[in-house]
């Protein structure tokens, strides 16, 4: 009897510090990778980064300032395609899609939207957009990030708009506004934290997506802010020189995986912060 | 019951009956927007199938089966990237389940509440991290790493295995493997969170009243309760680890080819189609594209699979 009561006591000991030991495996990968990318990409921080261009292969110095800017903007026609979408799908789910058959298939063809492969989405609108226009563009890229985004404000918003409390639109429309209007009015801007946490978890998803700007938004070497043109950006330069032969290529990529990485942590940070608060 | 008020802002009957021509209106955008995310899978699907019908028609289904990769003379088949996606997917999710759902387990049922978030926010903060960083990290840091210490020991040791047999390459299998281990276990751990809470308190009380102990408590009632929750979890994370491509690329070695050794060079799917698409032309690019439209697919069913599953098990 009492063997095996030690014996339980011993296997308890082990499976819960075995536990215990996965937790903190997990969280190694995190702290080895953001270590890293400090120390190597803290000395290529410095004002030239981002105001300069690349300098000619293999020449020390020169900047990233066109693909930062790149970024921005790929990153702006991505939002303001998707943003607008997305709360108006939220908002369908959340409300008129309850109870209809349409209503959960949206929601799970959203969910299923979010899980398609990145450079699938690339495929598709090089397809769509590239092929038919004639050439790479800045606006293809903001197209495929938004397709990518979109699932997400959509299924953010919903949650947003299911988590107003009945009386709030109860009392809109009792003082005789029409349902569009108490929803627009009343609903949405008290559902706005959770929008808008929704849109800045889509821009840290997107703003680090790489597979999908290879076919679309491709890459320049020079500054540009026509849309119909192909464009630089963070996460496409990183790839380009972490894969190219140059020492200093190397360094630059470091400098980008930091500035990237400091960008979608600080926004994931505020998206928590935002839903906590509430 | 399910049409009732919460169902929408009005019962559906009034909501029929209104003849407010801007709740009409605002229903119909609405609709419109939602039928929007409908039809762009739809429009994925089709778009990729048009683009590949070169390749479909010229290779049929044998295209699956064949081994051969040569632009020169246009013969082209998939199961090398077949291959690679499996074995990196299979390698990731071997190595990031038992470590996933162990923190998973860790932080539900025993950490003290600031252990809790900290290492939580840790685990989740590992999903934001873009994927080319982990690639750039991939190249720099792990790849030297596993070619100069982890390979040379592990052939030292198992090379009499097939699969720890050849030169330690660096650039790899194990390399893309273990990076898309780490990509996984953030979907592992949450999804798998989530199941695990959803395990009623009472029913842990019980066993413990009963003198269990906290292990036999994890074993018999939250593993076992969570079980249709950790298979949506390990479902999705198969799904992320299939289509994932930067830090594949760059790690794997990209060489179109079928070894035993997890140590030598391959290509995925998605690592073919980042590393070849631009410079391909013709017959090349139908056949990148119907790789990607075999992604796709697979991906689709997976996800549809993954999200039926969690919705069960939450509900």
């Amino acid at each position: 009897m009492i063997s095996t009561y030690r014996r339980r006591k011993l296997a308890n000991m082990l499976m819960l510090s075995l536990l215990g030991a996965a937790a903190l495996v997990a969280v190694v990968p995190l702290i080895a990778v953001a270590a890293y990318v400090v120390l190597e990409g803290a000395g290529a921080i410095n004002l030239d980064f981002f105001t300069q261009l690349p300098s000619p292969a293999g020449e020390a110095g020169g900047g990233m300032g066109n693909a930062v800017v790149g970024t921005l903007e790929l990153v702006a026609i991505a939002s303001a395609l998707a943003t607008p979408t997305g709360v108006m799908a939220g908002i369908y789910l959340a409300q008129q899609g309850r109870g209809t058959r349409l209503g959960p298939l949206v929601r799970l063809l959203s969910d299923v939207l979010n899980g398609v492969p990145t450079i699938v989405v690339g495929l598709f609108v090089y397809g769509l957009l590239v092929l038919t226009t004639g050439s790479f563009s800045a606006l293809a890229g903001g197209v495929a990030l938004g397709v990518i985004m979109l699932p997400v404000i959509a299924r953010t918003t919903e949650e947003a708009v299911l988590q107003v409390p009945s009386s709030v639109r109860e009392a809109a429309l009792a003082l005789g506004l029409p349902e569009w209007r108490a929803t627009l009015r009343v609903v949405l801007p008290t559902a706005r934290s959770g929008i808008l946490t929704g849109v800045i978890l889509g821009v840290a998803r997107i703003s680090g997506e790489t597979a999908p700007l290879l076919f679309t938004a491709f890459g320049n070497s020079f500054w540009s802010l026509d849309p119909t043109k192909p464009i630089a950006s963070l996460p496409v330069q990183i790839y380009n020189f972490a894969t190219g032969p140059y020492e200093s290529w190397h360094r630059q990529a470091w400098g980008a995986a930091l500035v990237l990485m400091t960008m979608v942590l600080a926004l994931n940070l505020a998206a928590r912060w935002l839903s906590r608060s509430r | 019951m399910a049409r009732e008020l919460r169902t929408g802002m009005l019962p559906p009957r009034v909501r029929r009956a209104s003849i407010n021509w801007g709740d009409r209106a605002f229903h119909g955008i609405t609709t419109g927007f939602a039928l929007l995310i409908a039809a762009l899978v739809a429009l994925l699907v089709l778009e990729l199938a048009t683009e590949s019908v070169p390749a479909l028609s010229r290779f049929g289904p044998g295209f699956l089966a064949s081994t051969s990769w040569n632009p020169v003379t246009g013969e082209f088949g998939a199961l090398p990237f077949i291959y690679g996606t499996l074995a990196t997917s299979a390698l990731a999710l071997a190595l990031a389940w038992p470590i996933g759902v162990g923190a998973a387990a860790f932080l539900t049922e025993l950490a003290p509440r600031f252990v809790r978030s900290i290492l939580g926010t840790m685990v989740e903060m590992l999903a934001a991290v873009p994927s080319v960083v982990y690639g750039l990290w991939g190249v720099f840091v792990l790849v030297p790493l596993l070619r100069e210490r982890v390979e040379p020991w592990l052939i030292e040791r198992l090379g009499v295995l097939p699969v720890f047999s050849g030169p330690p390459f660096g650039l790899g299998v194990f390399a893309a493997g273990l990076l898309l281990a780490v990509m996984i276990l953030p979907t592992l751990a949450s999804v798998s969170r989530e199941a695990m809470s959803a395990v009623p308190r009472g029913q842990r009380e019980a066993l413990l009243a009963l003198g269990a102990t906290r292990w036999e408590v994890i074993r018999a009632v939250v593993l076992a309760q969570a079980r249709s929750g950790l298979v949506a979890a390990t479902v999705l994370a198969l799904g992320r680890a299939l289509g994932e491509t930067m830090a594949t690329v760059m790690v794997i070695g990209n060489s179109p080819s079928i070894n035993v050794s997890i140590f030598a060079p391959a290509s995925t799917m998605a690592s073919v189609i980042a590393n070849d698409f631009n410079e391909a032309t013709g017959l090349q690019k139908a056949v990148l594209l119907e790789l990607g439209l075999i992604l796709l697919v697979v991906s689709l069913a997976v996800n549809t699979a993954a999200r039926l599953m969690a919705a069960r098990s939450t509900r």
